[in-house]
């Protein structure tokens, strides 16, 4: 009964949040929406850290959806990389839908926490839908399964300031043109090879050689998921979208929506084109390197300037974002471990954050910084946890940020792009000085006159703390996150083609 | 003078697709009217429908149906079902689109962007 159980794990990940939606959203009134929610996520999480613990030795889970077999059937393929991101994913959830029931009872409208649950789980079987699938056109529809709730999701602000209704409807519309562009492609790479496995993909495009079609296919899946992912200059609804979303959502899409869009982008880069042909090197090297490096000093200037907390981790984000694409682009061992590390360690620490940002909107009123003067006078723990979050956000020894920055600077000096490197230590410079505008502000400022705030409720600060204490814990013990990455940076190169040149 | 025509004539569906791609990407990023903007979000998103459907044609081949004999050549169902898929996630965003335009015009009392953003920088200065 049980090893029958074990053999449905796979697909349990995305059924479990699935059908609890609906649930939800037709018997989660007054406050049973939580609580089913809530259960379900530590489910999906005990489900994703049990395939994270078996494919741990490297093997590889296959589940045929219906007992078709792939190419024909539609396969949910779990890895060591998959599986971490799973892991991410659906821990991140839990922890923030513990914190969103005191965070959203004040920002969301009592008649609509029912429907809000329900669309945080369609939100999760989404994002959990993409990282498990082994099929492209799978992944699409679970794209667009976790950007249409998370469209709603932001939208869900309004209540607070109408202008989350307009950062939805632009990231709408852009959401829209980035999902059509990737099945764009993705009918191209149909069209060369009359499959869309993604193992099968891969199998029949080694050797292919090279042509205007496949090349067509390539461009578009990529601008597709850089739109998602908020590639500099490619970025423009991210800063409102995250600004004006409900504390929670913000923490929780920061943490996950744009992580698991790197991840389709690694999958579809190694996986499926593997660097078969010198345009994709190239395409990396070229555009993408120099973007990144690019997003990463305009993206901490514009956090630098920013009136608002919220605004400024948004932009932040898009800083972050830079640093897993030189990851990527640089195109090594080291570089990709980079970028996956820098995958879990960005999530705690940008999750904490926003996190922090919620609590002081909650007994503020406010996020916007000149309001936020002397906080950390009423509220000590929650400006804590944002000094250390902080800290890992700049690379600090002994947080998480730095575990990334090391691998990443160690990355771009092996292949002695030194500039690359330097400007990665540089940019913390600029982060350091966003952090520490904000802990000036929030320490060493005076409160203004007779205003007091309480602490936030034990409900908000547990999760705050719990990221908060990963994003230490991992900084001093990095062993299990970089064993998963330097194994995941492995599988990748060993699926691409690009050390065969 | 006959190798443009065959360029043309030969891919006569990739080009339709392509003019109506432009169309439509063209009207959701330059038109200010939201409500317009999703009617070329649709275009787009049609042509590409329209692009899948094309190349599931097989020369020669007739609908998908099983007639059992073995010289029957088939056309490939497998972009049609695709598009179903996408053509439901297109409906889906439509609709979650135009909520979210009515949600917009209650708050702002506008659906044109300029006057929106108007609105929204007054707001910004004053907060």
């Amino acid at each position: 009964m049980l090893q029958a159980l074990l053999h449905q794990l796979p697909v349990l990940q995305i059924v479990l949040p699935l059908v609890a939606a609906p649930i939800v959203a037709a018997f989660g009134g007054n406050g049973r929406g939580w609580m089913i929610a809530f259960a379900t996520s530590l489910i999906a999480f005990a489900v994703a850290a049990t395939l994270f613990a078996e494919v741990l030795d490297g093997s590889v889970i296959s589940y045929h959806l219906g007992g078709w077999a792939p190419p024909i059937g539609i396969e949910y393929r779990v890895d060591i990389l998959n599986a971490f991101v799973l892991v991410i994913v659906s821990g991140v959830s839990a922890i923030c839908l513990l914190y969103a029931r005191a965070s959203i009872a004040a920002e969301v409208e009592e008649k609509n926490h029912a429907f809000f649950y329900a669309t945080f789980l369609l939100c999760m079987t989404g994002l959990l839908g993409v990282t498990i699938t082994g099929d492209a056109f799978n992944l699409f529809v679970f794209l667009e399964i976790s950007s249409l709730s998370g469209y709603a999701l932001i939208s869900a602000g309004a209540k607070r300031d109408r202008r989350a209704l307009t950062a939805a409807y632009n990231y709408l519309v852009m959401g829209t043109i980035g999902a059509t562009f990737f099945v764009i492609g993705l009918g191209l790479l149909y069209m060369l090879t009359g499959t869309l496995n993604m193992a099968d993909l891969a199998a029949r495009l080694t050797g292919y050689g090279d042509s205007r079609t496949l090349r067509m296919g390539f461009a578009f899946i990529f601008v597709g998921i850089a739109l998602k992912l908020a590639m500099f200059p490619l970025h423009l609804w991210l800063p409102n979208a995250y600004t004006f979303a409900p504390s929670a959502v913000s923490s929780f899409l920061s943490a996950t929506a744009t992580k698991v869009a790197v991840y389709a982008l690694l999958r579809i880069l190694f996986t499926v084109f593997g660097f078969d042909s010198a345009f994709e090197a190239n395409v990396l090297r070229l555009i993408v390197l120099p973007l990144a490096i690019v997003a990463i000093f305009v993206a901490s200037f514009v956090a630098i300037f920013a009136e608002d907390l919220k605004r400024m981790l948004a932009w932040s984000s898009i800083a972050q974002i830079g640093y897993m694409l030189i990851g990527i682009a640089l195109l090594s061992h080291e570089g990709l471990m980079a970028t996956v590390i820098h995958l879990f360690n960005h999530a705690v620490a940008k999750a904490a954050l926003f996190m922090v940002a919620g609590a002081f909107m909650l007994r503020a009123g406010t996020t916007s910084i000149p309001d936020l003067r002397g906080i950390a006078r009423d509220m000590p723990w929650t400006s804590a946890a944002f000094v250390l979050a902080g800290l890992s956000l700049v690379g600090v020894p002994l947080t998480v940020g730095f575990i990334s920055k090391w691998y990443l600077v160690q990355a771009a000096l092996t292949q002695n792009l030194w500039p690359v490197a330097l400007l990665v230590v540089l940019s913390s410079l600029l982060t350091l000085t966003y952090v520490w505008r904000i802990t000036e502000t929030i320490y060493m400022r005076e409160a203004p006159a007779g205003v007091r705030r309480s602490e936030a409720p034990l409900s908000m600060l547990i999760p705050t703390w719990i990221f908060t204490g990963l994003s230490l814990y991992f900084g001093i013990d990095a062993g299990l996150t970089s064993m998963a990455a330097s194994r995941a940076a492995n599988a990748l190169l060993g699926a691409s083609n690009l050390f065969w040149q | 003078m006959d190798a443009a025509f065959a360029l043309i004539a030969g891919h006569a569906n990739y080009w339709l697709v392509v003019i109506l791609m432009m169309i439509g990407l063209y009207v959701a990023i330059a038109r200010g009217n939201l409500v317009k903007k999703i009617v070329g979000l649709n275009l787009f998103q049609t042509s590409v429908f329209m692009l899948y459907i094309s190349m599931g044609k097989v020369e020669g081949g007739t609908a998908p149906i099983l007639t059992g004999l073995p010289a029957t050549v088939y056309s490939n169902p497998l972009p049609h079902v695709l598009i179903l898929t996408a053509i439901v996630v297109g409906i889906s965003t439509t609709a979650l689109a135009l909520a979210l335009v009515v949600r917009i015009r209650e708050a702002y009392g506008t659906i044109e962007e300029d006057e929106i953003l108007e609105i929204e920088r007054d707001v910004g200065s004053k907060s």
